[in-house]
């Protein structure tokens, strides 16, 4: 084993809870320390700053103060509670009480000489030492700098505040305004005296889709992952962030060969395909990736196995009856449980919310294999970044429960070509698949052929299929076409090889 | 029984932290203006907030020192050391002599 550790001081860490935020930050915040949180209207910082205290408190019994410069706690009580956190409750308990610091209507007040901010700290004390708090979070900088006219009183104010908080071991969180998703880190200048630690929150508008991601700026003196991560709000859970790199490709290979649901295909990859590998199925419209997924499935279903089917093209009715025409009955095999099927229109959701309800899915199933028909048509309701994304993220997700993979891409053109997502996920899967029509002495016929089997041979012949009530049948290779894969198919004379 | 036609008495409450010179120089700004302002007399009550922070709270406190005239109504909310004479008795609802 690796033991070898530098003889640094390390900063300790607290989990924060929120989901994938620990794995980016490599952790959690810095114990003790006071983290930035920086965001431009509506990205989410009071939502973050709520869940700290509300996460330290459901797993930990953590308690927490939340002092408000912007909203009353009313407001706050009231706004959280779709987000299932009732406040209410844990102020009974102890476990939550606000320092209430917003600003009272028509209560002005004139400054007529130096002032501190020494009662703000006294009431901060006072509330930590009331319930013994260990996490503290402060919504949002820029308010107080309305409450006061001088700028550098304010921050020199926050920056003792959050040295005091050092000495009283409570981990904290502040947020504050920025006017431009790109541009400088916080309004009046906040970051100056916080800067160990910032966290930007965005809410990019991208192709006319909202994009939320959030970045670790600085983490001084700890690692952390870097770049942006998608992050969604969801009901009930709060902030949910998507890493991507945070995933570690630590997936065993396996050599255990599972079918594919149909004995000719399983020859021509060389005895099935490996039972936790990525498999991509690419081809035009009608050339038959539901029928391989079909059969995919009822292969897995026939030994016994947890099939998940994630569809995103056609309805449950179609699927069924799809099925039914390929001596497969989906109903049967759901009634065993053996069988998800989980039918959603892509442009219900974001791409970030159906990833987290498909982990969610993933989660409580346990599935032996998933099929996805087809990502394609996911590729509507994003942009190409966030689709690439969401590809990534859900290979890695699905590479690490170690089960196999299915995944349909249906290419724009009928005749070759390639689909955004097969260059998107090309590169993650194991095994790649390709469905082509072939036109050929005025009729149109289907072929296959095996692209990429990882770790293992494969023929490598183009096939000619049919498909009949039985499923799918493989026939003989095109010997005597060439140029198939590049949608031109051109006949060669017998006996001349194909340049 | 004070007169009937007698200035209004004031009710000030000052919040400030401990005793430090900085505390003493601002009661004795205040207690200067007010003593030259209200021939009617005034009272002066002084919190400290350090040691009886929940009323900081209740009353949502933040900077020190911090003043608040409670009576006679409406009640206002001077903050600073009252250096600034003009804007303490601005803030009192006097105009300036």
């Amino acid at each position: 084993m690796f033991t070898h550790v530098p003889n640094y001081p390390q900063i300790e860490k607290i989990e924060t809870g929120i989901t994938g935020f620990d794995l980016i930050s490599s952790g959690g915040l810095p114990k003790g320390r006071t983290t930035l949180v920086s965001g431009t209207a509506g990205s989410a910082k009071t939502v973050f700053a709520v869940q700290f205290l509300a996460e330290g408190i459901k797993r930990s019994g953590d308690a927490g103060i939340f002092v408000t410069f912007e909203e009353s706690p009313a407001d706050i009580r009231r706004n959280v509670k779709s987000l299932g956190w009732d406040l209410e409750v844990w102020e009974a308990e102890g476990k939550w009480l606000f320092v209430d610091a917003s600003p009272d209507p028509g209560q002005d007040q004139v400054e007529a000489g130096r002032y501190d901010l020494g009662a703000l700290l006294a009431r901060i004390e006072y509330a930590v030492a009331k319930i013994g708090a260990t996490r503290l979070s402060m919504d949002s900088l820029g308010a107080v700098f309305a409450q006061f006219r001088d700028a550098a009183l304010v921050r020199s104010e926050l920056f003792r505040i959050s040295a005091i908080l050092r000495q009283l071991k409570v981990t904290s969180l502040m947020t504050s305004e920025r006017t431009q998703e790109y541009g400088e880190i916080a309004r009046f200048g906040v970051e100056e005296f916080v800067a160990d630690n910032v966290v930007i929150l965005r809410n990019v508008l991208e192709d006319e889709k909202r994009r939320r991601t959030m970045e670790i700026l600085k983490y001084r003196g700890t690692s952390h992952q870097k770049g942006e991560f998608p992050f969604t709000i969801v009901s009930g859970r709060g902030v949910l962030a998507i890493p991507l790199s945070a995933m570690e490709l630590k997936q065993k290979s396996s050599n255990v060969r599972i079918t594919s649901g149909n004995k000719e295909l399983d020859a021509m990859c060389g005895g099935g395909f490996f039972r936790d590998s990525i498999i991509l199925v690419s081809g035009a419209t009608g050339t038959g990736k539901t029928l391989i997924t079909t059969e995919f499935l009822k292969g897995g279903a026939d030994k016994g196995e947890r099939c998940l089917l994630f569809a995103f093209e056609e309805s449950r009715e179609q699927l069924f009856r799809n099925a039914d025409g390929w001596g497969s009955n989906f109903e049967e095999l759901e009634e065993s449980g053996l069988l998800k099927v989980v039918c959603a229109y892509p442009e219900s959701a974001s791409l970030e919310d159906h990833l987290i309800e498909m982990k969610d899915i993933i989660e409580h199933f346990k599935p032996n294999r998933i099929a996805v028909d087809s990502f394609s048509a996911l590729e509507r309701v994003a942009t190409p970044k966030g689709f690439r994304e969401f590809v990534i993220s859900l290979t890695s997700f699905i590479k690490h429960q170690e089960v196999a993979g299915l995944f349909t891409a249906t290419t724009p053109s009928l005749m070759g070509g390639t689909s955004v997502t097969e260059s998107h996920i090309s590169t993650l899967t194991d095994s790649i698949i390709l469905l082509r029509y072939v036109e050929m002495n005025g009729s149109m016929r289907r072929c296959l052929t095996v692209l990429k089997m990882r770790g293992s041979l494969h023929d490598k012949d183009i096939l000619e299929f049919n498909i009949d009530g039985g499923g799918m049948h493989l026939g003989e290779p095109f010997r005597h076409v060439t140029g198939i894969l590049a949608g031109n198919p051109r006949e060669t004379p017998y006996g001349i090889p194909a340049i | 029984m004070p007169p009937v036609d007698a200035e209004p008495r004031y009710l000030l409450k000052l919040f400030v932290a401990g005793s430090s010179t900085r505390t003493g120089h601002a009661i004795n700004n205040l207690r200067r203006i007010c003593d030259d302002e209200f021939p009617g007399g005034y009272e002066l009550v002084v919190i400290d907030v350090v040691e009886q922070p929940a009323i900081a709270e209740e009353k949502k406190i933040l900077a020190l020192p911090t003043l608040i005239k409670e009576s006679p109504l409406p009640a206002r909310r001077i903050i600073g050391d009252f250096s600034d004479k003009e804007k303490v008795l601005a803030g009192l609802g006097l105009a300036a002599h």
